[in-house]
């Protein structure tokens, strides 16, 4: 299996929205109020660089290539747990509550890893591949998890501002995209191959290109009402 | 097996309810802005509200207009969110009517959006123009 140019135009597409967010937040000053994020989208795209350099020096099918990208991959879902931890402390800026929010995340986090070793400790034949796969799908929907409760607790708090708003559906879409998509390939092993190999780079630049987005066109002072994005059927 | 199949049903399940909520923040940007008189002779609009089907007939006029270079990421959103929304009507119209009033609520939004795009298009290319005009004199 190799990869096409569709692979490598997404990768290109998929570095340059990363760059351009960092780019997007030094030009607009926000790069420290938003650090998790500016943080998130330079390792990103540092880490696009090193898969890239490692592909030209191994290959696509080596085990060098895979290890760097399953490790890579989960070094960054790591690092999007902190964005999800100031994304809460964006929304609960009232309340006094970080110490204990990022005590709760990190608490998490562990219990994940934790849970994914143990799973996988009973199958021990392919453990550090097979590691990083469980972990990865995991993660993700501990993550799925976590966006959703902020959801919640946005709407509840009948949050408006939408750049915080757009930045959380944003990633609850992009963790409930991967997490699924994650465990179709645990379910369907066959699926890999084919459509779930063009997934996972479709769903990568989803991220950077809604932060993008949502950091160029939507003004920090820009309010919506929650309630008007709940869809309920009348 | 289980985790993977739970997983998945789960994240299937929130994915369509985080789409369809960013979908409508993008939405309700674009309801509080007023149609000009101009795209609304171009387009034909005449009441407040633009008909559901409108949407692709309003795509394609934007489309015909040079871009603006920072609305095609919503653009792209809002048309799949109106694909699915397609979806979801033609299939709730027979079971389930009240969802297919909202869906054709979603839609009439979706039009309304494009129309709004269609007006910015409008504005950016006469500025254009102007500038060319302006840079020849």
């Amino acid at each position: 299996m190799q990869l096409g140019p569709f692979d490598y135009v997404i990768w290109i597409v998929s570095f340059l929205l990363e760059a351009g967010v960092v780019v997007c937040a030094l030009r607009g000053k926000i790069f420290y109020k938003y650090l998790s994020f500016s943080l998130y989208m330079l390792c990103a795209a540092l880490v696009n660089c090193a898969q890239y350099v490692c592909l030209r020096h191994f290959g696509f099918t080596s085990h060098e290539y895979m290890y760097t990208y399953y490790y890579t991959e989960s070094l960054l879902t790591i690092m999007l747990f902190f964005v999800v931890i100031q994304l809460y402390q964006h929304a609960f800026v009232e309340m006094r509550v970080s110490r204990y929010i990022r005590s709760a995340a990190a608490l998490l986090l562990i219990i994940t890893a934790g849970f994914s070793y143990a799973v996988i400790h009973q199958n021990k034949d392919h453990l550090t591949s097979r590691f990083a796969v469980e972990l990865g799908q995991n993660l993700y929907f501990v993550g799925v998890v976590l966006t959703y409760l902020l959801w919640g607790a946005i709407l509840k708090l009948r949050e408006t501002r939408t750049r915080l708003i757009q930045l959380v559906l944003a990633l609850g879409i992009y963790f409930s995209a991967t997490a699924g998509t994650y465990a179709l390939r645990n379910l369907f092993p066959g699926l890999e191959s084919t459509i779930l190999k063009s997934v996972f780079p479709l769903v990568g630049v989803w991220l950077p290109a809604a932060w993008a987005y949502t950091f160029f066109k939507v003004p920090e002072d820009a309010r919506l009402a929650t309630a008007r994005l709940v869809a309920r059927a009348r | 097996m289980i985790i993977p199949a739970f997983i998945c049903v789960i994240s299937a399940g929130l994915f369509l309810q985080f789409f369809i909520s960013y979908c409508r923040s993008i939405l309700a940007t674009s309801r509080s802005v007023e149609l000009s008189d101009r795209v609304r002779e171009v387009t034909g609009i005449e009441s407040e509200h633009v008909a559901a089907g409108d949407f692709a007939r309003l795509l394609q006029l934007v489309r015909l207009c040079p871009e603006s270079g920072d609305d095609q990421t919503e653009i792209r959103a809002v048309g799949t969110y109106y694909g699915l929304l397609n979806v979801i009507e033609r299939i709730s119209r027979p079971m389930a009517p009240a969802l297919a009033t909202w869906t054709e609520h979603e839609r009439e939004s979706c039009s309304y959006f494009a129309a709004v795009a269609l007006d910015r298009r409008i504005s950016y290319s006469r500025d254009l123009f102007t500038q060319q005009v302006a840079d020849r004199l």
